[in-house]
């Protein structure tokens, strides 16, 4: 399956805004994804609470997991969001 | 209702007369009942979640403040999630009817949340206020919060929130009263600033029951209820009038035999500058610079903030901006300076003395109001925060003139400060009161501390007498002292801080027409007797009575 491991970039973490704008990056996407962090059960990456629970800081690593049609490129971009500090872009 | 005089303090002036309406509760969770259709009720608790959804949407739609909308469109998106209707739906199948199974599903997350500490345990509040409005719709009662009946009515709470207030609709309030709180609560804060007549620290409203008319006096703090609605509105009617008065008098600020007052406005960014110039403000009496501190892991850059100030002065060239160097620390902590751990933030390091650990700070800060201010036309003048003795006030000035800024002042809201006005206007050009402040530090009462209001009171003699020995030093020194707390936009209160030797009164910009409507209404010796008289008063209460 396709896969890719992230290092969260945003300055707060994965919360507020930049869970915001990933959950509904990661709810546009036509195919299934799931994030997970260590060896914790893979939750929905459009479920907002579940990726708040996460509890993901800056510099946390998560996996990105997505299965079908345009797997590889989805992955790619949502990482790439992941990877980038999404509260500097803020301002 | 029988008639009732109700009695508390007076925090915006005005008179609104309507119903009463309190901010709904938190309903209960009503005694479970037995499933018998599973999918009728799993439908049931997924239409409640999803009106919850289309609720926040529509108040985010309607705020008229982006950063609020943001928060309410965030909030929306922890109900619409599709994990939390997985467990909506393992909880009915396990025999739960809707309320319980929504409330089941929420504190899955809400353990995690709790357990995992730090920002995720602070949206527990979040999750709680998703789940009351979920159960509120099953039950068919109001959402909890600020009602939105679609007539306009007066708010009754214990006290009000940000959250409570951030997207309330000035169509539809046109009063504010609350049973606890302060002259320098949010409550009193909001409703100057959206001029809405309040009363706060009120005993006895919220057993007023909702939908009974009353009256309510924002100057005096009476809030009469079952009274003649008739008479009501006229009174209203004719206090409008009164009000509406007061915009047809615009220039400077002045008496009545022409003795000239600055009339300012408080602003924290270039989005408050139209307020100001609708109001026929001066100048810029205070421009708080936190707003770009907060909630910041690092420190503003030097451009980011010539950016930020330039277009504030920009918007101001030609006339005096007074702008105050960072105030953090207390109830205003930043992230970047580490501030946890101290036992009493209040009277820790906070606004000045940050700069006795991190001196960079206030060096990058005012390059970068200078650099500003070269690029502009606008009259700056810089002034610190929480200062206490004159070196304090000296060094600060150094590093102004170091910076190249002509004009180096400090705020007085420090007792000891106060008293030493005289030698502090030997190294600083000007003095500017922060009466909240100064209350806080002066009756030694916490201003977030609802129970002690009464101290807290602008009108405190105690106060005024602090307020007119920087007064003296002013009129001796031959120097400007302002008001830039929220005792300058009280109109009663001006010509007595003008009797006291007060030359700008800075507010928000609402405020400014009916202050300017009452130093007009006075001539300079009236207001030297008012000081006196308020001065001399035994307490607030008296003061009051006594400039009437």
């Amino acid at each position: 399956m396709p896969t890719r491991t992230v290092t969260v970039g945003s300055a707060s973490g994965l919360h507020a805004r930049p869970a915001k704008i990933f959950v509904e990056a990661a709810a546009k996407a036509p195919v299934k994804v799931t994030i997970r962090s260590g060896d914790r059960k893979p939750v929905p990456a459009k479920s907002m609470l579940s990726v708040l629970a996460l509890g993901a800081r800056q510099g946390t690593e998560v996996i990105l997991e997505a299965e079908g049609d345009g797997a590889d490129e989805i992955l790619d971009s949502l990482a790439e969001l992941l990877s980038k500090d999404l509260d500097a872009d803020h301002v | 209702m029988s008639e009732a005089l109700l009695t508390g303090i007076g925090v915006s002036a005005g008179i609104a007369a309507g119903p009463l309406l309190r901010i709904a509760a938190a309903p209960a969770l009503p005694a479970p009942l037995p499933v018998t259709d599973a999918e009728a009720e799993i439908t049931r608790a997924e239409a409640a979640l999803a009106e919850v959804v289309a609720e926040l949407g529509r108040r985010a739609d309607r705020a008229s403040d982006d950063t609020v909308a943001e928060v309410l469109r965030a909030e929306a998106l922890m109900a619409d999630d599709e994990e939390l209707r997985e467990g909506v739906r393992e909880q009915v199948e396990a025999g739960h009817d809707a309320p319980h199974a929504i409330d089941g599903a929420f504190a899955a997350f809400r353990e995690v949340f709790a357990a995992a500490g730090g920002y995720l345990a602070e949206r527990v509040a979040d999750l709680d206020d998703l789940r009351d409005r979920a159960v509120a719709v099953l039950l068919g009662l109001p959402m909890p919060g600020v009602p939105a009946p679609g007539h306009p009515y007066i708010l009754a709470a214990r006290d009000l929130a940000p959250a409570d207030t951030a997207d309330l609709d000035p169509g539809q309030v046109i009063g504010l009263v609350t049973e606890a709180g302060g002259p320098t609560s949010h409550t009193a804060i909001l409703a100057r600033a959206l001029g809405l007549p309040a009363v706060v620290a009120c005993p006895g409203v919220l057993a007023v029951p909702d939908g009974t008319f009353v009256l309510l006096d924002g100057a005096s703090g009476r809030v009469e209820t079952g009274v003649d609605e008739a008479g009501a509105k006229a009174a209203a009617t004719s206090a409008a009038r009164v009000a509406a008065a007061a915009p047809a008098l615009t220039g400077p600020g002045r008496t009545s035999d022409g003795y000239e007052v600055k009339l300012l406005a408080n602003v924290g960014s270039v989005k408050n500058v139209r307020a100001a110039d609708e109001a026929h403000a001066e100048g810029i009496g205070l421009f708080r610079t936190e707003l770009l501190f907060l909630d910041r892991a690092r420190e503003p850059a030097h451009d980011e903030q010539v950016t930020a100030y330039r277009e504030v002065f920009a918007a101001m060239a030609g006339r005096r901006v007074v702008i105050r160097t960072l105030d953090a620390g207390a109830d205003k902590p930043l992230p970047f300076l580490n501030q946890d751990g101290e036992p009493n933030p209040a009277l820790g390091v906070r606004g000045l003395r940050v700069a006795r650990q991190r001196p960079a700070v206030l060096t990058t800060q005012l390059a970068a109001i200078a650099e500003a201010r070269s690029l502009t036309g606008a009259d700056v003048w810089v002034m610190a925060p929480m200062v206490s003795t004159p070196a304090e006030a000296a060094e600060f000035a150094a590093a102004v003139h170091d910076a190249g800024l002509p004009r180096a002042g400090v705020m007085i809201e420090v007792p000891a400060a106060a008293l030493r006005a005289a030698d502090l206007l030997r190294v600083v050009d000007f003095l500017s009161i922060g009466t909240n402040d100064l209350s806080q530090y002066t009756f030694a009462a916490d201003r977030m501390c609802g129970d002690l209001a009464d101290l807290l009171d602008p009108w405190q003699p105690a106060l005024l007498q602090l307020i007119g020995v920087c007064g003296e030093a002013g009129r001796a020194a031959g120097k400007p002292v302002g008001v830039c707390g929220e005792a300058a936009a009280d109109p009663a209160l001006a010509p007595v801080l003008v009797g006291l030797g007060v030359t700008s009164l800075s507010m928000s910009p609402r405020a400014i027409p009916a202050v300017r409507a009452s130093l007009a209404a006075h001539t300079g010796a009236d207001c030297r007797r008012l000081a006196e008289l308020a001065v001399a008063a035994p307490d607030a209460a008296e003061a009051r009575k006594s400039v009437r």
